[in-house]
């Protein structure tokens, strides 16, 4: 059963990394804007698109 | 005068989808409406970036004449507003309000398809603000500013992006308090469970491992993320008065002396999971109650109004300069449309001033060389110089927000702060009659575990949660309906006022619907010949009338002039036709309509085109359905000329009063306070600025939520002003929520306080009743707010 102590330190080990990876994230401004992103992958890398079979992306 | 029969609905301009008139501009087989939709769309095409009409029909809008940039290549301008400069990049950050769909991202984030200096720009859409990098060898920010403003993306630069204040990081600060009592509450719970389960013997030598570990859990919830209950309940406590962090702070105390005390002696399970529980639920709640809407600015004063520099004359040289750095005895150049920044004294030019920002009156004042020009007026005319007597700090406009006896005594206290009074006295009755009754009986070790265990069950904690769950789900009931408002403790002022006071300018009537009225006689040629005149003006007005004439044709124009300020006159058919205001005409006229445009047809005074300003939709069943509960007041700026008007819409006992200065319309505020009224103000523009936060709620209307709005309570979309009632009316329901959940949780209390005065709490109960409770409570208001907002019909 004692491995139970080397379970119970890695998995708070596991949690404090999580943790600090959050606080990475916050503190790289990752949470600032939560919504442009969302838009921003839909655009199309090609600007070379004919006039006829131009798509509408509604927003 | 009505031609809508005759109009061709079929297209609209490829540029901004207006409707276009029967007269339109034509590029590359596309419609336009205007010279200013058609460069945009030229410059667009030409560097090869009409994915932006892909993304999304008519994305554009329409490109208002920009204004002067000098400014933006001084020096010390520059430094007030980049985030980052170092030898080669600049980074600055701009607030552009035109920033509206999927295609503006894209085109914002193409910049350097245009300039190649700019190398990335990146927008936040909800905050519509775009973050430009750029080589500052290369292309000046003035350029920068220049290319967004061709695009129809013009920057609004204010004073208040040099004052930019930082309140970004208290929210920061929260997140992390969050995260930590997150995280030990889920660690607490995993150590927690076999003591749930029960132990057998083998397990019974991880006990202690798992009490230290969860007690190391609770010292950073405890001392980090608790840490503001605490101080405020010092504070409080300082103040002899009770709050609601008084209580929580207590019992979060409580629980970890406890769980401290019986780790140390071994005595069994502390409290831990329910103290991380309890401090990461209270967070939560704060969070909710702190998520405000980060497009739209509530406390903005005359600086976002003001422009961040103004051109001087030094030595007859035009010279930019900010506006925080004007002294006394500077010379001003103002130019037609720009602002009067600081009280000055006129020294050349004819001034004609619009005023309708500061006092609500609607015709432009004429001042006259030597008299006093007050600050927040625009000049509307040609350009004028002005010598500065009060540097723009102290100006008369000013002195509006910096007076300080605002609403300082009219802070009342919530619903939360009231009953934590009582809430409090209460639990210590009960503690201390539980304790008294287990001394008397001799066992010292239950009186301490009831003293304990009936502060930790009597948890206020589900007041503290109901409340911000309740209205901020009120608020997102409000928000998709128009009506933007500051924050929760709005909503609860909301539900209990008894006087609405209306402005009427921009208010009751609306700018923005405007119908156009001629009053005189045209024949139908000469309606062709006003039309071909004004087909020429970008004039706002003209445009409008052009619009409402609608011709069929277009005369060619010779000797077109535009006389700045006053009209426009050209030679069309062979006839001088004169198009502007009163002050232009040859022979001076009696008229009422000073605003409107005046025409003259070969000297010949035809008539006017006047602006008919209408009642904003609703308006009348929103005073009828006002009148039965609200005292009802209409303070207007402006004159009296449609008194007879408003007594016809609002029943006899509403008082009126006209010609209110901002400073008068803020006293008779301040004096229905001290007559025990509980106000709400309504009104739109600066003149109101004073009374709306003076009120107990101040509410600014507008037609665009972008557009400036003096610091108040909630901002309220024009067209939805006829909801009002069923805001209000829900506001109050919101509160009745509270009230029952309160209730509610008042009948869970009793049931673990049953147990806890027997000295019998086993801490299981508690980590069990304690989420019960909450999640009966917050499923409990958001299901009634959706309840009473379908009862209101705002759903």
């Amino acid at each position: 059963m004692n491995i139970l102590y080397f379970l119970v330190g890695c998995s708070v080990t596991m949690a404090l990394i999580f943790l600090g990876a959050f606080f990475w994230s916050l503190k790289s401004g990752q949470h600032d804007d939560v919504y442009t992103p969302s838009v921003r992958i839909l655009f199309d890398d090609e600007t070379d698109i004919p006039e006829s079979d131009k798509d509408h992306i509604s927003d | 005068m009505n031609h809508s029969a005759l109009t061709h609905q079929s297209s609209v301009c490829y540029h901004c989808g207006d409707q276009l008139s029967t007269i339109k501009l034509s590029y590359d087989d596309k419609d336009f409406c205007c010279v200013g939709c058609r460069s945009v769309y030229q410059l667009l095409s030409e560097n090869n970036m009409c994915n932006y009409y892909a993304y999304n029909d008519t994305p554009g809008q329409r490109v208002a004449n920009s204004g002067h940039f000098e400014y933006l290549d001084e020096e010390s301008i520059i430094t007030q507003l980049i985030n980052y400069k170092d030898e080669d990049n600049t980074i600055v950050t701009f607030y552009i309000p035109s920033i509206h769909c999927s295609s503006c991202i894209w085109l914002l984030e193409h910049l350097y398809k245009i300039n190649a200096a700019i190398f990335s720009s990146r927008i936040d859409f909800l905050k519509k603000e775009v973050t430009i990098s750029y080589k500052h060898k290369q292309v000046s920010l003035r350029e920068v500013v220049q290319i967004l403003s061709n695009i129809g993306y013009e920057p609004l630069i204010s004073l208040q992006d040099v004052v930019k204040e930082k309140s970004n990081s208290v929210n920061k600060q929260l997140i992390w308090k969050i995260a930590i009592a997150g995280f030990s509450m889920g660690n607490v719970m995993l150590f927690s469970f076999p003591e749930y389960f029960g132990l057998s013997n083998i397990e019974k030598e991880f006990q202690q491992l798992f009490a230290w570990l969860n007690l190391a859990f609770c010292i950073p919830v405890t001392f980090y993320c608790a840490k503001d209950y605490f101080t405020s309940a010092f504070a409080s406590l300082k103040q002899r008065y009770i709050n609601l962090d008084t209580p929580l702070a207590l019992i979060i105390a409580v629980l970890f002396i406890r769980t401290a005390i019986s780790t140390l002696l071994h005595t069994g399970p502390g409290f831990a999971d329910t103290l991380t529980g309890l401090v990461f639920l209270l967070l939560m709640g704060k969070w909710v109650k702190q998520r405000t809407y980060q497009h739209i600015s509530f406390d903005r004063d005359y600086r976002s109004y003001f422009p961040i520099a103004i051109t001087t004359l030094k030595d007859h040289r035009e010279k930019p300069v900010a506006i925080s750095d004007i002294a006394v005895g500077d010379r001003l150049l103002i130019r037609n449309g720009e602002l009067v920044p600081a009280d000055a004294i006129l020294m050349k030019g004819d001034a004609w001033l619009d005023m309708s920002f500061v006092t609500g009156e609607a015709a432009p004042q004429q001042k006259v060389l030597g008299e006093m020009v007050y600050a927040g007026g625009r000049q509307m005319g040609e350009a004028i110089e002005l010598e500065v007597i009060k540097p723009a700090s102290q100006s008369y406009l000013t002195g509006l927000w910096n007076k300080d006896f605002y609403k300082s005594d009219l802070k009342k206290k919530s619903f939360n702060d009231r009953i934590a009074k009582y809430f409090s006295i209460g639990v210590f009755v009960v503690a201390f009659a539980a304790t008294a009754y287990w001394l008397w009986q001799g066992d010292s070790t239950k009186a301490w575990s009831a003293f304990t265990a009936v502060i930790i069950v009597a948890c206020p904690c589900v007041l503290a949660l109901s409340t911000p769950f309740t209205l901020s789900a009120i608020l997102s009931v409000f928000d998709k309906k128009g009506f933007y408002v500051k924050n929760t403790d709005a909503v609860e002022q909301l539900a209990d006022l008894d006087t609405v006071v209306f402005d009427k300018t921009g208010t009751l009537t609306s700018t923005h619907q405007s119908a156009i009225v001629f009053s005189g006689n045209l024949t139908e040629k000469e309606q062709l010949m006003v039309a071909s005149l004004l087909y020429n003006s970008s004039h706002p007005l003209s445009r409008q009338v052009f619009k409402s004439l609608n011709p069929y044709r277009i005369y060619p124009i010779v000797k077109y002039n535009e006389l700045l300020g006053r009209g426009i006159t050209g030679v069309i058919e062979g006839s001088v036709v004169y198009a502007g205001s009163v002050r232009g005409l040859a022979q001076p006229i009696e008229s009422k309509e000073e605003a409107g445009v005046h025409i003259a047809i070969d000297g010949v005074y035809k008539g006017c085109f006047s602006i008919d300003q209408q009642w904003r939709e609703g308006i009348f069943p929103l005073i009828k359905s006002l009148e039965d509960k609200y005292q009802l007041k209409v303070l207007s700026g402006d004159t009296n000329k449609d008194e007879q008007m408003l007594k016809s819409i609002f029943s006899a006992d509403a008082k009126m009063a006209f010609n209110k200065s901002p400073q008068q319309k803020l006293e008779a505020i301040k004096l229905l306070q001290q007559h025990g009224s509980k106000v709400m103000m309504l009104g739109d523009g600066l003149n109101d600025a004073g009374a709306l936060k003076q009120a107990n709620f101040g509410v600014a209307i507008t037609d665009n939520i972008n557009n400036f709005t003096p610091g108040c309570d909630a901002i309220l979309s024009g067209d939805h002003i006829g909801l009002l009632p069923r805001f209000i009316e829900l506001s109050k329901d919101g509160l009745k929520t509270i009230k029952i959940s309160f209730a509610i949780a008042t009948a869970y209390n009793l049931i673990g306080v049953y147990y806890a005065v027997q000295g019998t709490l086993y801490p299981l109960v508690a980590a069990v009743l304690m989420p019960i409770s909450t999640i009966t409570i917050i499923s409990f208001t958001s299901f009634a707010t959706r309840y009473f907002a379908r009862k209101n019909g705002l759903r």
